[in-house]
Order: structure tokens, then C-alpha cells, then sequence
């Protein structure tokens, strides 16, 4: 049995599954539902001076029948007491005590930091995050995401915040920036333990077109908020990556951002995230998607018989590479499965107006099945990404002869590349 | 245990409903709203949680999503075949309130679960022994769910049957186009592979093994016998050759081969669902012409109209509102005297007619067995089954009761519930445990 258990800055927990800092994790009764349902930790809901939240709050992309594919708020910090919300923190922990809570922490001046993790800590924390993130309504007021987007303020008030702290402290990075990597350092320099990321993309969801509004509406107005759901993934697996390879950066991350499954979990943790988090995804279907998350992620494991996460925790990273490294000699072309086709030529389409007008209907109208030119196949993918019957096209390497070769060493040794395709 | 013949009538069966493609699993698991507190859990007798075994297929996670059939229903493989889905769990789907054909639950579920036994996983262990034995008179359904969850447990078990084969009707009953007896009898295998379950075929109950022997040999019995022989109609030329029951007939050419060369015309007697799969059934063996006889019509048939509606497609003709009186024929039955029926289901006076048959199937009901425990004080019978409260403790203390012999004729789900919740409950009997422990 693969052993889930997951240490992030020395953040123990059973299992590498915490609630992000958001709605679900918004009170005791919810956090507690959430350990008997089974996530290893849970990240409480940013506790600073309660705030007054508007109605309403969310709006989500629909795609293909799917509601929720892109989601977005504008809901600020818990609105809660604070000694409600401590109270709560204690009697959780006092009943899971093997489990994981942090608290996600956002106040202003360093006499409020020094008082708030006191209390944190009192409760019985095991870590705190701070909510360097938050793109909407705190960042104003500044804090969150003011915060993240200047690595000097971050280093300071981490600085503040690790000369009060005796438990774990992770950086909550905003994603709202050009380059990731210079927070990053920030919250290192300033001591931190680790960062989590990434908190929500500033956005807009969506308009009302008949209102002429942008939403969700309050009232005759709205306000940019944060993007995040399924479709923030990519975004949050490069900025993981980015940082996870960057040679300086030395500390531990919790990978936040898009995850809906298990799969998306291994992700994360093959690009370098220690544990993950999860909002979106439990907002929209409940804590009970764990269950598949923990035997997903065993299954995988024991497939590929690692024994603990430390064994494939950045696995990935070492392949994440500059452009100018990939070796251009390397040559794939589509291959259609007869057997499996069933006609649609979407590929087909596709190659003709969006690639290079490879793969043709076969004109005799003996067979529905499309055929690829393979010596115009440049090999992008496309066709395999617009097909809709899982394995129909493969892209398959071809030996053209040529040794592998990067740009870079073309560019600087000379080495021979192979002729380009498929650019008349 | 004797194995099946290679050479079976059913063979010749082709599966009604296809397995799903990889692709198709993919789609239609897709299209699973996930509901939370979902009418199809409460539409499955063994309350499987359907959406979370669907979201698992969607995720890759198939070991899971088959993990989550099973351990509500250990018979989870065979139930995606036969469980008749348009009324229990599909039936309840929230698509059709949308006007949406429901997700094909059935469907998934034999996705997940026969990649299950296709890679061989096994996901349980027998408990810990407790030094306790149960007896189960039957390996049906309901025994081997009841077994299996006893051994989880740590209880010792010893299945009693009279027949050579194991897996009760769902081996020698259900309709060869959704499983064969050979399908039925390798997932027996595989829930008996848990271990420390004792198999003693050709054993009658109790003729052979007295009640006061199986106490003494066990520390709590589990009755599971099921249903006895088809019921016969008292009737002029009832002993002709070519009458014979149903359940009977088809137990025969599933484990074993009948030749139906001379038959051109049978009858079925009956209106439920043995008389809906006998007709299907005979179609299929090559008979040219099938007719169900039944005292009613479609409106009010205790068969299941889809299955009508197949059996109709397929070529069998019905005579609706009419009831047998007699046969007719030489050595032989040649036809079937039916007077006709009134739409409270009496005969007409004067509305005698004959319908020609050279084989007469007789779908008109089972046995009840209830008389077996006559001779166990304490155990009460009404109307042939067995008298239990809701988790199955029959009026004797250790003895405990489910499936058709308790309620009267089911599905094969229904006998699985019913099976695990009596081990749950023997289990706390036999411990002293809660029953939820
Ligand atoms: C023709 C037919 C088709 C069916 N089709 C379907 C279907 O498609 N789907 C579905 O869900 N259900 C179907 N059913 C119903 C289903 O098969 C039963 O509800 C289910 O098998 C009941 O399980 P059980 O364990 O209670 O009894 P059974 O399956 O009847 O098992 C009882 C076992 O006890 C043994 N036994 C009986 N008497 C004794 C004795 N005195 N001593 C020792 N052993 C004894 C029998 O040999 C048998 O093996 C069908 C039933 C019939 C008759
Ligand atoms: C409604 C809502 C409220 C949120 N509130 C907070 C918050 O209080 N503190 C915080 O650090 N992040 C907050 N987040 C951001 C999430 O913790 C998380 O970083 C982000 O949603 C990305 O993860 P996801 O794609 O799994 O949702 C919130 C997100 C949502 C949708
Ligand atoms: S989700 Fe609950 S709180 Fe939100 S609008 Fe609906 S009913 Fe109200």
C-alpha cells in the first residue's frame, strides 16, 4: 500500500489533499465534514478584520453543456468573528488532530500580525499561509494581491510574520504578475517555509448582455474578480514549474489551481507541489470527490511503484526545459486508426483552415476514414486534439535519420537539422 | 461443485444489450450530473452510489469506480446485465424528469466491473477468525452476498445446495441474452475466492442434513433456498408430453441442450416475467411460432412492459384476455382449450377456442419453499415465505432469512440487499456487536 502521507514545510498531513483557503473551508462544521470525507488538510478561510460581502459573488464559464468550467468571485475574506472562527480551529483540531489545518492570515500593520497569529497559533494551527493573493476588494484596501505584486512588501511583512511564528509558514503568491519567479525569491528571502500557489487570475466572467453589465451584478454594477476552476490549470501548473526549476528557489509548494481529480493532483505533484489544494472543484461538486483523488492517486503509484510522494514529487521538472533546448531532429506524424474512425472529419477541417492541409477525405468515397499526407505531416497534434474517439490518432515517431539536435546547438555548434516540413 | 457442459442450448444466445467501448464508457459517464443524495442510490435495492462509481469512470480511476459497485453489491458484475434498470436505478434517473435519456447506468456499471474481473482484482480479506460457523441452505444470490460479507466479518461459512451448480436462478434462471450460466458461476467463484467458505453441492436441506444436525454444527443458519418448482394447472390432459414448467425448461437449456427440432408452435402460459423471457427465449432456440397466453393484457401484465415491447419486436404474438382450460392431443399436446376473459380477468361463458401448441411452457408462478422450516420452531411462514423482520431475523433466535424465500419472488439485486443486510445483522448477533459495527 503506497503511503499518502504528505510534509509540506513540515506541514504533516495523511494525505496530499487540502481544502484551499476559500468557501468550503469556512467553518468547523464544514472542515470537520471534509476530514470524515477525507482530505488530509485544510487551509481555513483568510482570517483578518470580518469584512461585508456582496450578493452576489460568483459567476462561472458554460462550455459544451459543462457549467463551471472557468469560475470566478468577488467574495472577500471570512466575514465571521474571529474568535467564532478560533473557537472552531481549536475544537477541529482537538478532533482530527492528525489532520492538517493552516490558517490563511491577511491583516495590515505588523501589530496585527503579531496578535492574529498569536491567536492562530493558540488555536492550535499546525501552519499559517498568508494571503498575498487576493485580486479584488483587499487588494484596494492594500492588501492580498498589493502585497504579492511587490516582492519588496511581500519580503518585509514575511520578514514581520517569521519573527512571530513558531509553526510553518507558507506565501500565498498572486498570479497576477509577469514573472513569478521574483515573488517567489521575495517570500523565500523573507524567510518563508514555503509558498502555496496560485490564488485566483483577475478577471471578468462575463457580461449581461441585456443589463450591459459586466457579472455577477450587484445591482447596476460589478467589479473585476478572481478567475479560477478547471481552466486556470495550465496557468497555475507553469507558475508551479516555474518556480519548482528555478535552481535559488529552494523551498516547498503547494500547488493551488484548476484541480478537479486525481490525475490533475499527480500533475502538480509531478511539476514539483508537495501537497494540493482545492476550491472551485469542491464548490461545485462537493467534498466527496476525494474519495477518487486518494485511490486515483494510489492507483498511480502503485502502478509505477512509487512507495511514497517523495518518490515522484518533481518528477517532472527536469523535462521542463527552454525552447531552445528541445531537439528538433525529433519527428512525429499522425496515424489514423481505421478501425476506430468514424467519420467526422473534424481532423480534417482542422488541418486544412488551422494547420497545414495534410489530411484529406479520401476521394474515391470507398472509405470514410481521412488519410494523412505524412510527407506534408508536420507532426503538430492538432488532428489527435479536435478528435473524438480516444486512440484514433496517434502521432507516431518516424526515423528520419537525423540524430537528435537542439536549436541551441545548432545555433552555437553547428549541428545539422533536419529540413523543415511543410513550409511551402 | 460439477462444471457445465461445453455444449448449451444458450450458447447460441448473443447479448442483448453491447458491452460499452472505451469511448462510449467515456461519453456517457461524461454526461453524469454527479447529483448529491441521488434518486438512483435510493432506486438500487443494495444502494450502489451510482454517481461517484460513474465520476470514477470518468476520471480513469476504473479499480476505484468497480470498488464502489462492490462493496454495496458483491454480485455488482452479473447485476449490470440482469438488474432490470429501466425500473430501478435508470428509471429514476433525473434526466428523464429533463425530458434526457437517463444515464446508462448498467451499462457503466458492467464497464467498471468487468474490467474488474478481465485484471483480476480482488479488493476484500476475510476478517479475523472469529472461532463462529454459519450454515446457508442455498448458494443463490442471497447466500453468497450473505457469505461474503460474513467472512469480512471473520465468520466461517458452509453453503448447503441441492443442485450440482452453484449461483441459484441467476446461474439457471436469468435469460442467456443478458448472462450465461457460465458468466454466473465465475463470479461465484470469485466471491467465494475470499476464502473459508465451505461449498457442499447436492445437498438437500433437509433430507439429507437435518435441521437439528445444522444447528448443532453451526452457531447461526441463513435460509436462502429461494423458490421451488414451477406451479402446474390442474387440467384436463395436464400429463400429455410437450407440457412442461418454465423455470424448469429454461434451467435445461442453459446447463445443458434441448432439441426443439419438431417444435413449430408453443405456448407460454403466464404474464409475468419468466412467460416474458420463456417467449423471447423459444424465438431465439428457432421456434417459428411463440404466443404468450395471458389472462390479461399489456396494460396490466406483472412483466415488465420493456421487456414486452423486445419480445414483440422479436416475433412473439400474444393472446391477451384468455385463460387455459384444458389441453388437447394425442400422447402429444396439439393446442391449448382458452376460454376468454373479462377485463376483471373471469371467464366468458361460451368463448371457448383452441390454440394450436406442440409445446407448452407454463409461466404461472413458483413454489413456495415454507414448508421446508416446518420443523424449525420459532420460524414463521406466511403464504410460503419466510417471516422476518426488516433485517432478516426470522421468530429464532440465529436464524435469519432472505431473498425469495422471504419475499416471494425478487430480483436477484433484491437478494443480494437482502443477503448482506442479514450478515450485517448475524454478524451483531452472533458478536454482540452494534449493527452498524
Ligand atoms: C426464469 C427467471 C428469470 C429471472 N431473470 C431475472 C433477471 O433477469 N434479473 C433479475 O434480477 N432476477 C431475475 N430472476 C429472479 C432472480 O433469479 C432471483 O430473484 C434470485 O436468484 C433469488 O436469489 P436467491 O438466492 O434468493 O434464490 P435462488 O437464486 O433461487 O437460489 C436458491 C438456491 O437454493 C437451492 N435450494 C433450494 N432448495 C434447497 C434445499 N431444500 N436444500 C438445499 N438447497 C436448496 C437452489 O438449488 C438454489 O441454488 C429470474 C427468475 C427466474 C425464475
Ligand atoms: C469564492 C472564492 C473565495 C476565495 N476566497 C479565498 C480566500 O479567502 N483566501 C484565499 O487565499 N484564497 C481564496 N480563494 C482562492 C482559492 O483558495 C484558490 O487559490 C483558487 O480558487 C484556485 O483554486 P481552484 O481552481 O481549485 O479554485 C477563493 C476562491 C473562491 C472561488
Ligand atoms: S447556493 Fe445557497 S446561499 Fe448561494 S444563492 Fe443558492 S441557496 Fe443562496
Amino acid at each position: 500500500m503506497p503511503d499518502l502521507t504528505s510534509n509540506t514545510a513540515g506541514i504533516i498531513s495523511p494525505n496530499p489533499f487540502w481544502l484551499a483557503s476559500a468557501p468550503p473551508a469556512n467553518s468547523g462544521a464544514q472542515v470537520q465534514r471534509a476530514f470524515d470525507a477525507g482530505w488530509g488538510g485544510a487551509v481555513w478561510k483568510t482570517l483578518g478584520q470580518p469584512i461585508q460581502n456582496v450578493s452576489s459573488r460568483f459567476g462561472a464559464i458554460q462550455w459544451m453543456g459543462q457549467n463551471g468550467v472557468g469560475f470566478n468571485n468577488i467574495e472577500l475574506i471570512t466575514d465571521r468573528p474571529l474568535d467564532v472562527n478560533f473557537r472552531e480551529i481549536y475544537e477541529t483540531k482537538k478532533r482530527y488532530p492528525k489532520h492538517a489545518i493552516i490558517a490563511s492570515l491577511m491583516v495590515e500593520t505588523r501589530e496585527e500580525w503579531r496578535e492574529i497569529i498569536k491567536r492562530a497559533e493558540d488555536a492550535g494551527a499546525d501552519g499559517l499561509e498568508l494571503n498575498f493573493g487576493c485580486p479584488h476588494g483587499m487588494c484596494e484596501r492594500g492588501m492580498g494581491s498589493a502585497v504579492g505584486q511587490e516582492p519588496r512588501v511581500n519580503e518585509r511583512i514575511t520578514g514581520w510574520v517569521k519573527e512571530f511564528a513558531n509553526v510553518p509558514v507558507l506565501v500565498k503568491l498572486t498570479p497576477n504578475v509577469g514573472d513569478i519567479l521574483p515573488h517567489g525569491l521575495a517570500a523565500q528571502a523573507g524567510g518563508a517555509d514555503g509558498v502555496s500557489l496560485i490564488n485566483t487570475i483577475k478577471s471578468i466572467i462575463g457580461v449581461d448582455i441585456d443589463r450591459f453589465v459586466p457579472e455577477p451584478r450587484v445591482s447596476t454594477k460589478s467589479t473585476n474578480g478572481g478567475y479560477c476552476g478547471a481552466a486556470v490549470r495550465p496557468i497555475a501548473l507553469h507558475m508551479v514549474a516555474a518556480l519548482a526549476r528555478e535552481p535559488q528557489f529552494q523551498i516547498p509548494i503547494s500547488g493551488i489551481g484548476g484541480i478537479t481529480n486525481w490525475r490533475d493532483a499527480v500533475e502538480f505533484l509531478l511539476l514539483g507541489s508537495s501537497s494540493v489544494q482545492v476550491c472551485t472543484e469542491v464548490m461545485l461538486r462537493g467534498y466527496r470527490i476525494v474519495e477518487d483523488m486518494i485511490e486515483g492517486l494510489e492507483d498511480y503509484m502503485r502502478a509505477h511503484d512509487f512507495a511514497r510522494l517523495d518518490d515522484f514529487v518533481g518528477k517532472a521538472v527536469p523535462a521542463y526545459s527552454e525552447w531552445g533546448n528541445l531537439d528538433i531532429n525529433f519527428e512525429t506524424i499522425a496515424k489514423i486508426d481505421p478501425a476506430s474512425c468514424i467519420g467526422c472529419n473534424r481532423c480534417v477541417v482542422a488541418c486544412h483552415d488551422g494547420a497545414h492541409q495534410c489530411i484529406h477525405i479520401d476521394e474515391s468515397g470507398k472509405t470514410h476514414v481521412p488519410f494523412v499526407d505524412e510527407s506534408e505531416c508536420v507532426g503538430c497534434n492538432l488532428c489527435q486534439i479536435v478528435c473524438p474517439v480516444p486512440g484514433c490518432i496517434s502521432m507516431v515517431e518516424v526515423d528520419n535519420g537525423y540524430p537528435p539536435a537542439t536549436w541551441n546547438e545548432h545555433v552555437n555548434e553547428g549541428v545539422q537539422v533536419r529540413p523543415k516540413k511543410g513550409a511551402h | 461443485m460439477s462444471k457445465l457442459p461445453d455444449v448449451r442450448s444458450e450458447l447460441t444466445f448473443e447479448d442483448f444489450k453491447a458491452a460499452l467501448t472505451d469511448h462510449q464508457a467515456m461519453v456517457e459517464a461524461n454526461r453524469c450530473l454527479y447529483c448529491y443524495d441521488a434518486p438512483c442510490i435510493k432506486a438500487c435495492p443494495t444502494g450502489i452510489d451510482i454517481p461517484s462509481f460513474i465520476r470514477k469512470i470518468a476520471t480513469g480511476n476504473i479499480r476505484g469506480s468497480a470498488k464502489t459497485i462492490f462493496d454495496s453489491n458483491i454480485l455488482g458484475m452479473s447485476c449490470a446485465r440482469v438488474c432490470p434498470v429501466e425500473v430501478l436505478c435508470e428509471g429514476d434517473c433525473v434526466d428523464n424528469a429533463a425530458g434526457i435519456p437517463p444515464i446508462k447506468i448498467g451499462k457503466l456499471q458492467r464497464y467498471a466491473t468487468d474490467r474488474a474481473f478481465e485484471a483480476g482484482w480482488t479488493f476484500y480479506q476475510a476478517g479475523p477468525d472469529t472461532g463462529k460457523s454459519v450454515g446457508l441452505i442455498g448458494a443463490g444470490p442471497a447466500s453468497l452476498a450473505a457469505a461474503h460479507r460474513l467472512r469480512r466479518f471473520g465468520h466461517r461459512c458452509t453453503l448447503y445446495d441441492k443442485r450440482d451448480v452453484i449461483g441459484g436462478l441467476n446461474t439457471t434462471g436469468v435469460a442467456p441474452h443478458k448472462m450465461k450460466a457460465d458468466r454466473s458461476i465465475t463470479e461465484a467463484e470469485w466471491v467465494l475466492s475470499i476464502g473459508g467458505i465451505d461449498v457442499q453441492t447436492g445437498v438437500s436441506i433437509p433430507d439429507d442434513l437435518t435441521w437439528e444436525q445444522l444447528n448443532e454444527r453451526h452457531d447461526a443458519l441463513f435460509l436462502g433456498f429461494g423458490l421451488g418448482a414451477d406451479s402446474a394447472l390442474d387440467l384436463p390432459g395436464k400429463d400429455l408430453d410437450g407440457i412442461e414448467g418454465a423455470v424448469d425448461f429454461i434451467e435445461r437449456f442453459k446447463l445443458g441442450v434441448v432439441d426443439l427440432s419438431g417444435v413449430q408452435r408453443a405456448v407460454v402460459l403466464g404474464g409475468g416475467n419468466t412467460a416474458l423471457d420463456a417467449v423471447r427465449e423459444l424465438i431465439t432456440l428457432g421456434v417459428p411460432h411463440v404466443t404468450m397466453v395471458y389472462r390479461g393484457d399489456a396494460s396490466n401484465m406483472s412483466g415488465y412492459a420493456h421487456e414486452w415491447d423486445a419480445a414483440k419486436t422479436e416475433g412473439v404474438r400474444a393472446h391477451w384476455n384468455a385463460q387455459p382450460i384444458g389441453y388437447v392431443g394425442e400422447g402429444r399436446v396439439s393446442a391449448v382449450r382458452c376460454i376468454q376473459t373479462s377485463a376483471d380477468k373471469r371467464p366468458v361463458p361460451g368463448t371457448e377456442h383452441e390454440v394450436p401448441a406442440d409445446l407448452v411452457l407454463l409461466a404461472v408462478g413458483q413454489a413456495k419453499l415454507g414448508e421446508l422450516v416446518a420443523r424449525l420452531d420459532g420460524v414463521a411462514v406466511e403464504w410460503g415465505c419466510i417471516v422476518t423482520d426488516a433485517v432478516g431475523a426470522t421468530g429464532r433466535p440465529g436464524v435469519y432469512a432472505a431473498g425469495d424465500c422471504r419475499n416471494g419472488g425478487k430480483e436477484v439485486v433484491n437478494a443480494v440487499a437482502e443477503g448482506r443486510d442479514a450478515a450485517i445483522a448475524i454478524h451483531a448477533y452472533l458478536t454482540g456487536a452494534d449493527q452498524d459495527a
